[in-house]
């Protein structure tokens, strides 16, 4: 069976006055009907960037693709015309977002804003529309769904107005969604709710799931499949017991030393060196200026991705001895 | 408590809302009575949702807002009312270091001057000691001289960090409240910043008020915790102590709903509980257990006002402290 989507190749670059900045380099990966995969990375490593090159969402300028193909059952979203584009997103692919407040209409209520999105993609009578959005209300969880319907988005709180975003990403079931730090902006035990509402939505809808998020805790709740990012490349990938069990890429290592906060012997938590945030894009791995591992090599050329295990790549020069 | 650097009594914090528009006025709950104590060179920590109050008792024990009711006393004098130069002096032994470094440090100064800002407001050294002391406190937070003359967007979000951190040192605090000190930081970067943070209480001997929502850091790094909950201390316990058997049901909820980075956690027992509901407003706060809406233990007894019981050297705010069958938070 073909995969849902396949991203080949990506690059994106976005022209400032202080030159070109490539944010994504040469992405590819693949996600199959129904399968949860997850994209992380920190500040600057390009996973908001692709996940909004997918869907042709980039402000351009500054930002533009400038290679690669994203192929979405059979077609390449990037080089779609805009209006086959505009019936894609929403009806096939939906996203939402970290702050449901930016992304929601602040002058229509929650129930005219999934209104307009069922009506927009679909044949369907107005009255019937409201009920389908009601239904959809309930199903994200939220309480007395009709009141909800009529209210405004100011008038819920974080956890409902995220709830709602869903609500209308999910109006047309999507086959995929791509859900960029979902939870990132809700406090923790919302977190737990809204998280395993997706996880149970997908389940009954049987749709696939594109997280793009910097909390591996989060990956190993809800994704199959991991792809770590750093400096706009994939530097590693594979199933998510496999690499949490045994990372293979040394910023996988110390991302997951770092998210599991334990302390050493001495009362110190481990740390990885920070890099000047200016300092210039050189030809090696872009990890190594923060690398404990790195060899003179790295600093040399990047590393290719190679296989790595079943269903894993990696991009290290090292890779064969990065076993712990 | 004698030996308590920092000590809050009945601290009661309301906000008058809604005059500006129709109808009558409305209070916001933020602090409901809330007591806590900092001894001489611990990190007492201060964790809840958003809307708990814990920023708001910060900014009452700064004084940068005026408490309803209550006492703060430092070093055993009571500063709830001072003002002008007594104010001054105490606010040079308790300092605070906020959440975003992008936004409490002024893009237009340079970091030397940054740092300096305190010693001159209080007149501490001539210009040349003062430049002397600035480069001393740079060292001690790990960034060295080179970082002098450069300004805060030169500088990435954990070096900013370390910035706000020796400017807050400046004036030699014995107490540093810490608002989500490393919260806006790459998980990467956050180590190195609470491992600094670390180093320095070694060596200065400085208690830390650690505000926090991320349970799973501050059960590392807390001495004693404080869990708040709409307005109030629900639980507070030694950190060890809690997060081997939490007591309060919002606790044993907190714990559970924190995700692990560890894909097998659930296959080797550990249980979630995901709570219903979200934090009730506090403006109507509920009479009785203000957790007892989302409580999985709730009885008819929690309509009624819980007593603080003290219980195996912990206080816990619950009618069904120790009786429960807790989950165990490892």
């Amino acid at each position: 069976m073909s995969a849902l989507l396949e991203v080949r190749d990506l690059s994106v670059e976005y022209r400032t006055g202080a030159g070109v900045l490539r944010a994504v380099d040469d992405l590819a990966f693949t996600i199959d009907r129904g399968e949860t995969i997850a994209i992380v990375g920190e500040s600057g490593s390009g996973k908001s960037t692709a996940a909004l090159a997918l869907l042709r969402l980039l402000p351009d300028p500054p930002g533009r693709i400038v290679a690669g193909e994203i192929v979405f059952a059979g077609r390449n979203l990037a080089a779609l015309p805009d209006d086959e584009l505009r019936d894609v997103r929403g009806r096939e692919v939906a996203m939402i977002f970290q702050d449901p407040l930016a992304a929601l209409n602040p002058i229509q209520t929650i129930g005219a804003q999934i209104v307009e999105m069922l009506r927009r993609h679909r044949r369907i009578s107005a009255l019937a529309a409201e009920h389908r959005a009601v239904e959809m209300l309930g199903l994200v969880g939220m309480p007395s769904p009709e009141q909800m319907f009529a209210r405004y988005p100011h008038q819920l709180s974080g956890g409902m107005r995220q709830r709602a975003m869903i609500g209308i990403a999910l109006m047309c079931h999507p086959q995929l969604l791509v859900a960029d730090e979902p939870t990132s902006a809700l406090d923790v035990t919302v977190q737990a709710q809204v998280l395993e509402l997706l996880a149970s939505l997908k389940r009954r809808l049987g749709m696939a799931l594109l997280l793009i998020t910097h909390d591996l805790a989060v990956v190993a709740e809800i994704a199959d499949r991991v792809v770590v990012m750093y400096g706009g490349r994939k530097v590693e990938e594979g199933p998510v017991r496999a690499v949490f069990a045994a990372p293979r890429h040394p910023y996988t290592m110390a991302l997951l030393d770092a998210s599991r906060i334990e302390l050493s012997a001495e009362g110190y938590l481990a740390e990885i060196p920070e890099p000047m945030p200016s300092a210039p894009p050189g030809v090696g791995c872009s990890f190594a200026p923060r690398c404990p591992r790195a060899v003179a090599k790295c600093l040399a050329a990047a590393p290719a991705l190679e296989d790595a295990g079943p269903e894993r790549k990696v991009a290290c020069f090292r890779a064969a001895e990065n076993v712990r | 408590m004698s030996d308590a650097v920092l000590e809050v009594r009945d601290l009661v914090k309301h906000y008058v809302t809604g005059r500006a528009g129709f109808g009558a006025p409305q209070i916001v709950h933020a602090l409901e009575g809330v007591s806590l104590a900092l001894r001489a060179g611990e990190t007492h920590a201060l964790v809840g949702e958003s809307g708990c109050g814990k920023s708001t008792l910060a900014r009452c024990i700064m004084r940068l807002e005026p408490a309803t009711s209550g006492t703060i006393v430092v070093a055993g004098r009571d500063i709830t009312h001072l003002s002008g130069r007594p104010l001054r002096e105490v606010r040079k032994r308790v300092q605070i270091v906020f959440q975003d470094p992008y936004s409490s440090l002024n893009p237009r100064r340079t970091i030397a001057k940054t740092i300096a800002d305190p010693l001159r407001l209080y007149a501490i050294g001539d210009r040349k000691g003062r430049r002397a002391r600035v480069e001393a406190l740079l060292r001690r937070v790990g960034l060295g001289a080179a970082f002098m003359d450069r300004l805060p967007r030169d500088l990435s979000g954990g070096q900013r960090q370390r910035v706000a951190i020796a400017r807050a040192l400046a004036v030699e605090p014995q107490v540093l409240i810490c608002d989500e000190p490393v919260s806006a930081l790459d998980v990467s970067v956050q180590a190195q910043v609470i491992n600094l943070l670390k180093r320095l209480q070694r060596e200065l001997g400085i208690a830390y008020l650690f505000i926090s929502h991320n349970l799973g850091l501050v059960q590392q790094i807390a001495d004693r915790i404080s869990v708040m909950y709409l307005g109030r201390v629900v639980e507070l316990a030694n950190a060890a102590a809690m997060r081997k058997r939490p007591m309060h049901p919002y606790t044993e909820a907190l714990f559970a709903a924190m995700p692990v980075a560890d894909p097998e956690a659930t296959t080797r027992g550990r249980r979630r509980i995901v709570l219903s509901g979200e934090v009730p407003s506090a403006i109507d706060l509920p009479p009785g257990c203000s957790f007892a809406s989302r409580c999985r233990y709730r009885q008819e007894i929690c309509g009624r006002e819980p007593p603080f019981k003290q219980i195996e050297g912990r206080l816990v705010r619950c009618h069904f402290a120790g009786q429960l069958p807790m989950n165990d938070a490892g």
